[in-house]
């Protein structure tokens, strides 16, 4: 774009290339709109599992927003569109809904800067990066710290004791319990965790669910969590952040690989909405497999980027060493992505396989 | 059946964006005539092919209507002088593609009349197709659209190809322009002439006048006015940008493509604008040259917007002094509309034949401003938008690494008309369409 004094009249144009004008979807609003998107599922968390998701979430923002005007200060960039765009802000926040909320908060920030730095800034920043970095982050907590990391608090309705902000705050940056509270008083398996656990025990599915940690369909609270978390997807499909194809191709494919062996064995194999409202399906169905940098770009590409993860999903939950698999499934992924682009390239107007106009 | 017509959509093409139109500004605004400029600037090169040659002298009078320049060859059309007046200069003039182009500069008389003193009465029936195809290019036509492209040579197609239907493109797709609007209301007799011509000319067999189904009413006052014995329909289509690309507009109506590396014509097709072909109807009876087209002079710059005819040559300055220029708030103006249109760098620039629009945006707008740039975060935005399904998102990532011939080899860039999509939808605001220019631009100057 250039100013231009137009010729003698002392009158300014401006000249830029066409088109003049563009829809008003700038990266910075689609951000907002996914930590808007999230609002309902972080609320349902929070009454669930306490303060801790909250405080979780500050830490995370507050690391991930250092570590990225760090690297642009060390990379000489301009440090305020990059904090500008939030991206790092939707990094930390699914990142920090993603751990335990009782996790030590050196583990958090150990996270977040493997998350900004590694995995997003060292490959050139937003735009650039092959994988998720929450989810890489994640996973880097995940093999690292095990026990710290599948740590879970009860749902509130479960737990003996509930943790105050100020208990939380503690737990989480002195590593103290309340006093006279056990660990166990606080935490209880995750439904996966404990699905997986009493399937290898050789217990049936219908033993299994007379557990007060079962709901509906997934576990008690869980199941909420899920539901207002697809609020939120679907809030973000009405304003056209996301399109259907990968959280539609995700879930399905995630319902008919889990139905298949449910029908096949329903004792040993739960039902398919258990999958779907357990875990991080839905979270990572709408919020995590659609960040688009790290998926696919062509429409049939996403189909196929999605239904692999919804069945690579079922299979490390079933098969796998770790209960949950949304994070593993979305940075396999990731890697064959730009392979998967290559191979579903758009047929371009005019042309046939044969080439012969229709 | 009004609950039936939610569901039934009108024909259209696939992808393609939804820009706000901006007609109502100009929409039932009826076709105006506006007092000569002191100064008509007629460039020689207004049209695809070889610039015309000039007939005139400086110092030579010349009438409204009379020849002044001479085609040179088959691929070029002679221009007429919009006014009565003298040659005052040939010079070079800017013009809107950037550098300054040889034009004939006329002064226009005092008080000159607004009539055509130059006719030459012709027996349309009496006519062969040769003849009318002769007869198209003295009248100096061309693609009154945007394209430019002599009118005349589309009515001859390559050997070996036979033209079976006539598209009338009446879309308008593009936001603010209205002139196509209100031909199609005001000008229909003659435009229904200019396709019994090009009908005769070509031999097509049938001919479907395509408009976008924001312009009901003049597909409701066609579908009135058209013969029944003539083979015309008048067809609604999508209001979906860039319905009035001659490929999209063909998919629309005819369900067919256009090969790709193709023209029209290679699946019997020729497209015409409803523009041009209403002057067409309306000078060859006559005899007459093109001097003037209408023109939509419209955005939020402008005070009084409207519908003009207008003489081809007169410098923007003039015409925007006609309707209310705010010179303190204007921020950029456009000839032809805001998605393909060119911005000019001075208002001395003439309106040419290929100018159908001239819209003036405030400086504020929300579209000139706020124009950072993002790194690409592969939304796929590009891809669903593009009309022709390339890969704008890889393309302009190619871009950024120079790889141009690989745009061009693997990724079809030369299929890119640049209608625009792609950089519109995109929220990073990478100026995609600005990439490709400038590659197929330097690969053009590699294979020279």
């Amino acid at each position: 774009m250039c100013r231009n004094n137009a010729a003698g009249t002392g009158m300014s144009t401006t000249l830029v290339s066409s088109p003049h004008g563009s829809r008003p979807n700038r990266v910075d609003r689609v951000m907002q709109e996914v930590l808007l998107a999230l609002v309902p599922g972080v609320l349902a968390m929070i009454w669930f599992f306490g303060w801790g998701v909250l405080v979780n979430i500050a830490l995370a923002v507050a690391v991930a927003v250092a570590a990225e005007a760090a690297v642009m200060r060390v990379r000489r960039r301009p440090i305020r569109p990059a904090i500008g765009d939030y991206s790092a802000v939707v990094t930390a926040v699914l990142f920090a809904i993603s751990v335990p909320p009782t996790l030590p908060w050196w583990m958090t920030l150990l996270g977040m800067v493997f998350a900004i730095v590694l995995v997003k800034q060292l490959y050139g920043g937003i735009g650039y990066n092959p994988f998720n970095p929450a989810m890489a982050g994640y996973v880097f907590l995940l093999v690292s710290y095990p026990v710290a990391m599948t740590t879970w608090l009860a749902p509130g309705m479960l737990a003996e004791h509930s943790l105050s902000l100020m208990e939380s705050l503690r737990l989480i940056f002195a590593g103290a319990l309340p006093s006279g509270i056990e660990w166990d008083a606080i935490s209880a398996a995750t439904p996966l965790d404990a699905m997986r656990g009493k399937l290898d025990q050789g217990l049936a599915i219908q033993e299994i669910r007379l557990s007060p940690l079962w709901g509906d369909f997934g576990g008690r609270g869980w199941e909420w969590i899920a539901n207002w978390f697809l609020l939120g997807g679907v809030y973000l499909l009405w304003r056209r952040i996301i399109t259907w194809h990968i959280p539609v191709s995700m879930l399905s494919a995630l319902a008919v690989a889990a139905g298949v062996f449910w029908l096949i064995d329903p004792t040993t194999h739960p039902f398919p909405a258990f999958h779907l409202f357990s875990g991080a399906a839905i979270l990572g169905a709408f919020f995590i497999a659609t960040d688009p940098v790290s998926a696919c770009t062509t429409r049939k590409g996403q189909l196929l980027f999605g239904a692999s993860i919804g069945i690579l999903v079922f299979v490390i939950r079933t098969w796998g060493g770790y209960p949950d698999a949304v994070a593993f499934a979305v940075l396999l992924m990731n890697i064959a992505a730009p392979t998967i682009d290559h191979y579903t390239q758009p047929r371009v107007f005019g042309h046939t396989r044969d080439g012969v106009n229709r | 059946m009004a609950l039936l017509s939610i569901f039934k959509r009108h024909p259209t093409f696939d992808h393609g964006i939804y820009p706000v139109e901006h007609k109502d500004l100009t929409a039932d605004k009826p076709i105006r005539r506006l007092p000569f400029a002191p100064e008509l600037v007629i460039p020689l090169a207004q049209h695809r092919g070889a610039p015309a040659v000039p007939l005139v002298k400086v110092g030579q009078e010349v009438v409204r209507g009379e020849p002044i320049a001479r085609a040179e060859g088959f691929m070029s059309v002679p221009m007429h002088a919009p006014a009565t007046g003298v040659i005052s200069a040939i010079a070079l003039a800017p013009t809107a593609d950037g550098p300054k182009t040889p034009a004939i500069v006329l002064k226009v008389y005092h008080a000159a009349s607004q009539e055509v003193l130059y006719d030459l009465e012709r027996d349309l029936g009496a006519m062969t197709p040769e003849e009318i195809v002769a007869a198209v290019q003295d009248a100096g036509l061309v693609g009154l659209g945007g394209a430019a492209f002599p009118s005349h040579v589309k009515m001859k197609p390559p050997a070996g190809k036979v033209i079976e239907t006539v598209v009338v493109n009446g879309c308008e797709c593009e936001p603010y322009l209205t002139c196509d609007h209100r031909i199609m209301l005001e000008q229909s007799e003659a435009l229904i002439r200019g396709i019994t011509l090009v009908l005769k000319a070509t031999g097509a067999k049938r001919a479907i006048i395509g408009v976008e189904d924001n312009k009901l009413d003049a597909v409701a006052h066609l579908r009135a006015v058209l013969p029944k014995d003539l083979p015309i329909t008048a067809e609604a289509v999508e209001t979906k940008y860039p319905q009035g690309a001659e490929k999209m507009l063909i998919k629309s109506l005819l369900r067919k493509e256009v090969p790709i590396g193709g023209l029209p014509a290679d699946i019997g097709v020729a497209v015409y604008n409803v523009g041009t072909l209403a002057q067409m109807g309306d000078l060859l009876p006559k005899g007459r040259g093109l001097i003037e087209r209408v023109v939509t002079v419209s955005g939020p710059a402008v005070a009084n917007p409207g519908n003009f005819m207008v003489p081809i040559g007169t410098p923007l300055r003039f015409l925007l002094g006609q309707v209310g220029l705010a010179a303190d708030r204007v921020g950029e103006v456009i000839l032809g509309g805001p998605m393909m249109g060119m911005a000019v760098a001075s208002l001395d620039v003439p309106v040419t034949k290929a100018v159908s629009g001239v819209v003036a945006l405030e400086r504020e707008d929300p579209d000139l401003a706020r124009r950072k740039v993002y790194p690409c975060i592969k939304c796929g935005e590009c891809l669903k938008a593009c009309p022709i399904s390339l890969n704008p998102s890889m393309l302009g990532e190619l871009a950024l690494a120079r790889q141009y011939e690989q745009m061009a080899g693997e990724f079809n860039l030369n299929q890119c008309f640049e209608c625009g999509c792609c950089a519109y939808v995109c929220p990073s605001n990478i100026p995609l369409t600005q990439y490709f220019r400038i590659a197929k631009s330097i690969n053009r100057d590699q294979h020279k």
